[in-house]
């Protein structure tokens, strides 16, 4: 199975080596081929046009939520709704759930590992209403910390966690932390940012327990400009429309307005229209591989990436997360000896290497392990063990440039 | 060709004066979160004329080498030569190009020594 032929960027950039696709993905010529339809053949707006063109665009825009609701097992496609991105997702919840239920006798916990957009507006939301903000720890393997019932209490009115972790790789295990946590309180909402998480394994809503989840089209080889809320829709009809205009109303008059039932009286504006239409692809292409195989498939090359790192460069490689595969997802974040994490990174870049240097936005988590800063490179379908071995050979030079 | 040339290589491996000056007139410090790097660039001006300047710190090759390189330079020269240099000047020095995502490596050194209280 030769899928790097299904990815045109491989063609253009040859002996690309791609490590970075948990800042984004690639994406395959049927997604490209899909927006370009869009725009080429039937680029009207959507829902208000009684024309075929923009029929045809409506019909190819909710054709995609479908697809969507049936890839994370919701209930219905009125309980997913479309934004720009997972962090613009994890706002509407703040802002459209968290500042109607949150006030200053509460609590709102999240974990260390949080990238910043699961992290950010959960403590801004604890500082404008009073709540205290709780912040599970993790140890010293990367898994998080277990009896959540230390920090979860009766009045803790958010659970804010990620299924994946973007820099340990740590999966969570998120249908028995919901299940603790509603034992605890029933009522709690469990918010889960899973950007790192569906688009490598297999993600079911029903199933987790959970109130909320939200993800990116971009990290799963769909266009940029689209992330997914999923939530009950009992629960969105409660809530508050996170932006006001066009498209999510039913009536306006001067003196009141009457909202449209969700998922549309959170989309207002014209949305993104043809990138929502190609991602609809992006989950077929997934669909067609099976997420098993892209699950095992990224397991396999993340323990071989583990092992080579550990035989070729020893203690002068310090790797962060758990050193178990099964608990891990296609992610390997490290500091490299002395060297400086940007140093690594271009001269990797010289070799065709990319591979994400920084604090990947989890400055807390980054401050938690002491590193200033770290090297991450990340798999997915597309990558095989020749990427890797062309990783550990970068990194030998990387040796040789700067001295061991 | 590479950043990482010999001459950005020698002076990452062997700073030119790496530490603090004796009784120093001007200090400045500047930090970048975002990749963990800081300088504290300390100097020493008598009658106008740099006698010493010196830097502590951590970076990456490139923020050392410069700073390395841009100390080298001054040392010895007149005071008004502080004004004098920018960005266009180090990016000479250094002999290298870089991208938009790294420039800043490059001119962080410079933004000490505009940030010199004297």
């Amino acid at each position: 199975m030769n899928i790097k032929q299904d990815f045109p960027i491989f063609k253009n950039n040859p002996g690309l080596v791609y490590l970075d696709s948990t800042a984004t993905s690639l994406k395959p010529r049927s997604v490209i081929d899909k927006a370009v339809e869009y725009y080429s053949q039937y680029s009207a707006n959507i829902f208000r046009g009684v024309y075929k063109i923009s029929e045809k665009a409506t019909q190819e825009y909710e054709d995609t939520r479908r697809v969507v609701s049936e890839f994370i097992k919701a209930k219905s496609e009125n309980e997913v709704v479309f934004t720009r991105n997972t962090t613009e997702s994890i706002n509407l919840i703040a802002y459209g759930l968290g500042r109607k239920i949150v006030d200053g006798n509460d609590e709102i916990v999240t974990s260390i590992m949080e990238h910043h957009s699961n992290f950010v507006p959960w403590q801004q939301l604890a500082f404008e209403n009073g709540a205290a903000l709780k912040v599970i720890d993790i140890d010293e393997d990367g898994y998080l910390l277990k009896n959540i019932n230390r920090v979860v209490t009766k009045r803790s009115k958010i659970l804010a966690l990620t299924y994946a972790s973007n820099v340990l790789g740590t999966i969570n295990p998120i249908k028995n932390i919901v299940r603790e946590a509603k034992k605890i309180n029933p009522e709690i909402i469990v918010v889960v940012d899973a950007a790192q998480a569906v688009p490598h394994l297999k993600v079911d809503v029903q199933d987790l327990g959970c109130d909320f989840l939200a993800f990116s089209s971009h990290k799963m080889l769909g266009p940029t400009g689209v992330g997914v809320v999923w939530g009950k829709e009992k629960t969105l009809k409660d809530m508050f429309p996170f932006m006001y205009g066009g498209e999510m109303i039913d009536e306006v008059y001067v003196d009141r307005t009457v909202f449209k039932e969700p998922p549309h009286k959170f989309e207002a504006g014209t949305p993104s229209i043809g990138e929502v239409i190609a991602f609809k692809e992006a989950v077929s292409y997934l669909n067609s591989l099976g997420m098993d195989k892209v699950r095992e498939h990224e397991r396999r090359l993340v323990q071989f990436c583990l092992q080579e790192l550990s035989n070729q460069f020893g203690d002068r490689i310090k790797i962060f997360g758990p050193t178990n595969s099964e608990d891990r997802g296609g992610v390997v974040a490290f500091e490299f000896g002395r060297f400086h994490p940007h140093d690594v990174a271009s001269i990797l870049d010289e070799e065709g290497i990319a591979v994400r240097a920084g604090h990947h936005c989890a400055m807390p988590l980054h401050t938690r392990l002491g590193a200033s800063a770290s090297v991450r490179a990340s798999f997915y379908i597309y990558n095989d063990e020749s990427d890797v071995e062309k990783f550990i050979k970068g990194l030998k030079k990387v040796e040789n440039v700067l001295g061991k | 060709m590479s950043l990482y040339s010999e001459l950005i290589l020698d002076h990452y491996q062997n700073p030119r004066n790496y530490g603090m000056v004796n009784r120093p007139t001007g200090h400045s410090h500047v930090s970048n979160p975002l990749c963990g790097d800081e300088i504290d660039l300390t100097i020493r001006i008598e009658k106008g004329r740099i006698e010493d300047v010196k830097f502590k710190g951590q970076g990456c090759a490139i923020s050392k080498a410069s700073a390395s390189m841009v100390t080298a330079y001054l040392k010895g020269k007149p005071k008004d030569e502080l004004k004098k240099i920018d960005k266009k000047f180090i990016i000479k020095l250094l002999g290298i190009e870089l991208g938009v995502n790294r420039i800043k490596c490059k001119i962080f050194s410079l933004e000490a020594v505009k940030k010199l209280e004297l």
